[in-house]
């Protein structure tokens, strides 16, 4: 079953290129792997070893295609990889004739999210998001908006040198555990000196977190999404980047010590996605710009879970990974449907300067009434997914605040990135204010409410949303 | 299941029901809406005829031993409430339905409305302050949705989204302060806060600065919440709103939140009642210093008198009272500074119906006036629509305290704190809120209901409906009675009986502020044309509130605006330029050897970059 997950949207792939119709066969594929996905995931609740494959390809070092779901954390990513993936193929605009490029493509950076979130050997989980990326660079250069050329080099040069600064990471990480085996099964079970714990965390640091846009490696991000194609901005924003909060995650356990040394500078980095990448956000003058900042900015807040997971050291803190698991889930949903619904204020009105755009509610109150709900969702309103996480994070925080001792770092970080809360507010509301609300601009005259099929993906995100936000324990007990 | 579930299930269902799947058949969305506040009205009477404290809740997010709950505790105080909340919220959806008739998002409003009951039932029935959080913001979701309903109206639009972000301002002190909270006492329920105090014995000062500074940062969600000073600035521009939103939302309940949770908070810290032990209160009670109680009173008269002085100089009859709201939760503010809670509870509840009943009344002038809300503009309305005039007159009474009206009692409470546990630094201000009370209320009411008739408006004013008289009769009703014993007594939240001293100072400077109010407003304002106090320095300064909102304004645009458009210069030089130049250009000028090398263009580089990955990976990994 995990084998078809990764399998199928690779073969539609394959089936488009060779002539099959692209739209249609990237629909259907979407919805196989939503429907197995979600058998698989709650499969797993009963049988964890569900769907597990391994065919070794190498033997010293012993290397292997091996998929299964390894903890709740895979789950959570497969999960999150077929929902937006089922939502992404039907968004976006795809010019004609260019159709075989955009659904292919599409499909390919799904299978290689799917496969490196499915992976439990260390090599496979590398090479998957590097089969992810090159689609991902090719849609945004050739089929993206406005100064697509510039947005896919930038993009290009900063994931590969994030790639190659993770890859020596990754090597020096292998070589200090002395294992034979790629697999997490047998590097989680070594252990790292601790002189080299301190140089392997600093590089997993810089690499996954310029991946991951983490602040001063983020400056890639928000361009790329705004020329990105849709479902590119959608898959990418939503679920590929998780890549690297998950490999961090996963792999925190070898250089938990050597993360210590690091701790401060990273809570200084994260505060600068919350508060500065904030700031640039309040600045920008275009929703899909601000959509793309926002998304760098709340990167910081999941950064804030790891921050507290390095602090508690011995001690522990049990909630840090499930809130920034969740909250990774939410975020990933949420994006993709601003992104989503950003690509139908565009098609409606043909601009996303907010300056050209006002009163789009009164023609189209659909379209108002998601964006409304994503919106507010994206800045943590209660009952929707994002609040879950951020609470959640929050509450990791100051999970081993002792106040005999007063405030420790993480705590401090923790109020300052509070602070990002009512910031997110500022520009999201405004962007709505801006765009849906006030006399109806002359960009909106001819606009048109939702159909009825732009409805689907955009309901299926709203669902997810809901679900973890009215209730996060349907997330939370996956990740017991 | 218990029943008090329903209290959560009818509103939230018909907002859901109406908004979603009723928005075209409005009528039937606003009876379903109406239908479901009686429900719960009925629900909360039969909770208070039972006078039962019932409690259930169930885990909402749980990772290992730590729950997040979504419970109800349906204590004394919780029923009290409900039922200013259920009655109030009832009254003004009948009143909604002629208001509203004629709206085109008539499913949109009623379905707020009763997204705004199920929010503010979250609020008052909540265990513990994570939930309250959450009801919170979602009454702040509320209220933005129901300020903006006229969202095509700029000045509509802009107070809906001041209102939920000045809020936002204060939720982000206050979820500090639930952290720290919950660090201090390794609780964030009630109960589990309670049991933390009367355990804990003495407090290093450490502790009790840390507990302090928590308290504050907790009732930084009410200055927001309850609109007191600093961020009192969005209230009177949520006057935008509907008015008979402006009766429930902004004058009767939900900006009496941020009291009922500063109320529950302390509440906790009162651990000699709860164990029949009322000597150990005191110790308990000052587990919180004293800098962190001043504060909040200090924040309260404060806020109190500068609103009073900003409502003696507008002419918008719905500013008038939006400021007297102001005013008034600033006398409850300072009564819980001052350890008053029933106090403070008590005029909460005797202003939610008078209150409610002045901003209807209001609602129905405006209504007959096509929508005139300039009080000069009006006149003479007393011959015209003598119900909606004569219930307003006696709101007005009870909103200046006038002997044996709902307000006299609970105001005389107020005095009696800020007398006995405040001194005369508190008294003598309450006691001058108290004539501007009587003032600006009477200036109002001799401005609109007597005299002659100002503008064609007026002329052609004449009584509303019966739907929207009788909430007014019954407010009117309510605005009477809600003080006596025998009432308040079973329905007001923690009542506490005191019997009206007539011969005491609280009684006569009572008396003499209302005789002071009404003589000043009577010589400036009884049969005037105009306003003869405008025109001076003083005025303006009332008329423009000080000029706090231009000052914000500056302040927004200085500090906000412009860090963000330097952050934004310096993230394009400096990240964007020269850290990260440096690296693309060397990785640009590899891009080059590459281009010469092979196809050139992107995708052969993408697919370039892709292979020599794999195979770099092949390489180092056999080597090892």
């Amino acid at each position: 079953m995990l084998l078809a997950l990764v399998f199928i949207p690779i073969a539609a792939a394959i089936a488009i290129w060779a002539g099959s119709p692209a739209r249609l066969t990237a629909i259907v594929a979407g919805i196989i792997n939503l429907v197995l996905g979600l058998i698989a995931a709650s499969s797993w609740l009963t049988n964890p070893e569900i769907g597990s494959v391994t065919y070794s390809v190498l033997s010293k070092p012993d290397i292997a295609l091996s998929f299964s779901l390894y903890d709740g954390m895979s789950v959570v990513m497969l999960l999150l990889s077929v929902i937006v993936l089922a939502a992404a193929v039907f968004s976006g605009q795809c010019p004609a004739g260019r159709e075989k490029l955009w659904y292919s493509n599409t499909l390919l950076i799904a299978a290689g999210a799917i496969g490196a979130f499915l992976s439990d050997d260390l090599f496979f989980f590398y090479a998957f998001h590097e089969l992810a990326l090159i689609p991902t660079f090719i849609l945004i250069g050739t089929l993206g908006r406005r100064n697509r050329k510039a947005a896919a080099w930038k993009i290009t040069i900063y994931l590969a040198f994030g790639s190659m600064v993770l890859l020596a990471g990754l090597l020096w990480l292998v070589s200090a555990t002395e294992v034979s085996s790629l697999s997490f099964d047998t590097l989680l079970a070594a252990s790292i000196p601790g002189e080299a714990q301190k140089g392997i965390a600093a590089l997993l640091l810089i690499g996954f977190g310029t991946l991951i846009s983490l602040f001063p490696f983020h400056s890639w991000a928000a361009p790329a999404y705004a020329s990105a194609p849709a479902p590119v901005a959608m898959l990418h924003a939503g679920v590929l980047k998780k890549f690297g909060l998950y490999g961090l995650i996963r792999l925190f356990p070898l250089v938990s010590e050597g993360m210590q040394h690091w701790l401060i500078v990273l809570i200084v980095l994260l505060l600068g996605n919350i508060i500065w990448v904030g700031f640039v956000t309040l600045n920008q003058k275009r929703l899909d710009t601000m959509l793309g900042n926002s998304s760098v900015m709340h990167m910081g807040y999941v950064f804030l879970a790891i921050a507290a997971l390095i602090a508690a050291g011995g001690e522990g803190n049990s909630l840090a990974i499930p809130a920034a698991v969740t909250l990774m889930f939410a975020h990933g949903v949420s994006i993709a449907l601003l992104f989503a619904l950003a690509d139908k204020v565009e098609k409606q009105t043909g601009t996303l300067e907010l300056q050209e755009l006002g009163g789009l509610a009164s023609k189209a109150p659909t379209l108002a009434f998601f964006f409304g709900l994503a919106g507010m969702a994206s800045i943590g309103l209660p009952g929707l997914a994002n609040f879950s996480g951020e609470i959640l994070v929050f509450l990791s925080g100051f999970a081993n605040y002792d106040p005999a001792k007063g405030f420790g770092p993480v705590q401090i970080a923790t109020i300052i990135a509070l602070w990002g809360v009512v910031i997110s507010a500022v520009y999201m509301l405004r962007a709505f204010r801006q765009t849906f609300q006030g006399p109806e601009a002359s960009s909106v005259k001819s606009a048109k409410n939702l159909s009825l099929l732009e409805l689907a993906p955009i309901g299926l995100l709203t669902l997810a949303l809901l679900a973890v936000g009215l209730y996060p324990n349907l997330i939370l007990q996956l990740l017991k | 299941m218990d029943i008090t579930w329903l209290l959560f299930l009818l509103p939230i269902a018909s907002a859901a029901i109406g908004w979603l799947l009723l928005n075209k058949q409005h009528t039937l969305a606003a009876y379903l809406s109406t239908a479901s506040v009686i429900a719960t009205f009925v629900i909360s009477v039969s909770m208070l005829l039972a006078g039962k404290d019932t409690q259930a809740s169930f885990n909402w997010a749980s990772v290992g031993d730590f729950h997040v709950k979504i419970g109800f505790m349906a204590d004394q105080m919780a029923r009290g409430m409900m039922i200013v909340v259920t009655g109030v919220g009832m009254l003004v959806h009948v009143f909604s339905l002629p208001y509203m008739k004629k709206d085109a998002a008539k499913a949109r409003y009623f379905a707020c409305l009763s997204l705004f009951m199920f929010s503010m039932t979250g609020i008052v029935l909540s265990d513990n302050f994570l939930m309250t959080f959450m009801f919170w913001e979602l009454v702040g979701l509320s209220s933005y949705l129901l300020i903006g309903h006229w969202y095509q109206k700029e000045s509509a639009a802009d107070a809906a989204k001041k209102a939920f972000l000045t809020n936002r301002i204060g939720d982000f002190g206050f979820m500090i302060g639930i952290l720290m909270i919950w660090g201090i006492a390794g609780s964030v329920s009630f109960a589990g806060i309670a049991d933390w105090a009367s355990h804990v014995g003495t407090l290093t000062p450490l502790m009790t600065a840390t507990l302090g500074a928590a308290t504050l940062c907790i009732f930084c969600g009410a200055i927001g919440k309850s609109a007191q000073m600093p961020l009192h600035v969005w209230l009177p521009d949520a006057m935008e709103g509907p008015t008979p939103v402006s009766a429930l939302i902004h004058a009767a309940t939900m900006v009496a939140a941020g009291i009922f949770m500063m109320v529950r908070f302390f509440t906790c810290f009162e651990t000699g009642e709860a164990h029949g032990a009322p000597e150990a209160d005191h110790a308990a009670v000052s587990l919180i210093p004293s800098f962190a109680w001043t504060t909040i009173a200090v924040i309260g008269i404060v806020t109190s008198l500068a609103a009073a002085f900003m409502a003696t100089q507008q002419d918008d009859i719905k500013k008038i009272l939006a400021y007297s709201t102001l005013s008034q939760l600033g006398y409850m503010v300072m009564a819980v500074g001052l350890q008053g809670s029933e106090a403070s509870m008590f005029h909460l509840y005797t202003h939610a119906w008078f209150k409610a009943l002045l901003f209807l009344g209001s609602g129905a002038v405006i209504y007959a006036c096509h929508h005139e809300q300039n009080i000069w503009k009006m006149g003479g309305l007393l011959k015209k629509m003598p119900i909606t005039a004569i219930t307003f007159l006696i709101a007005t009474l009870a909103l200046a305290g006038f002997p044996m009206t709902a307000g006299f009692f609970s105001k005389e409470q107020i005095l009696h704190v800020a007398n006995h546990q405040g001194g005369m630094l508190f008294f003598i201000p309450t006691v001058l809120v108290a004539i501007l009370t009587t003032f600006y209320m009477f200036r109002l009411v001799f401005v609109v209901f007597f005299g002659k008739n100002r503008s064609e408006n007026a002329e052609h004013a004449h009584e509303v409906g019966p739907l929207m008289f009788i909430p007014l009769i019954a407010l009117t009703v309510m605005a009477v009675i809600a003080g006596y014993e025998g009432i308040a007594g079973q329905m007001a939240p923690l009542f506490h009986h005191e019997k009206v001293n007539f011969g005491s100072i609280e009684f006569l400077s009572s008396i003499g502020a209302f005789i002071v109010g009404l003589v000043l407003a009577f010589v400036f304002y009884f049969n005037k044309d105009e306003d003869k106090l405008s025109g001076n320095v003083l005025s303006k300064v009332f008329a423009n509130k000080f000029y706090i909102d231009e000052f914000y304004a500056k302040l927004v645009r200085v500090f906000q605006d412009a860090v963000a458009a330097v952050v934004h210069f310096f993230d394009e030089i400096l990240i964007g330029g020269i850290l990260v130049g440096g690296l693309s250009r060397s990785a640009a000028g590899f891009g080059a050897l590459f281009r010469r090398l092979h196809s050139g263009n992107l995708q052969g580089y993408a697919t370039l970059f892709g292979a020599g990955a794999l195979l770099i990976i092949y390489l180092t990994v056999f080597v090892f």
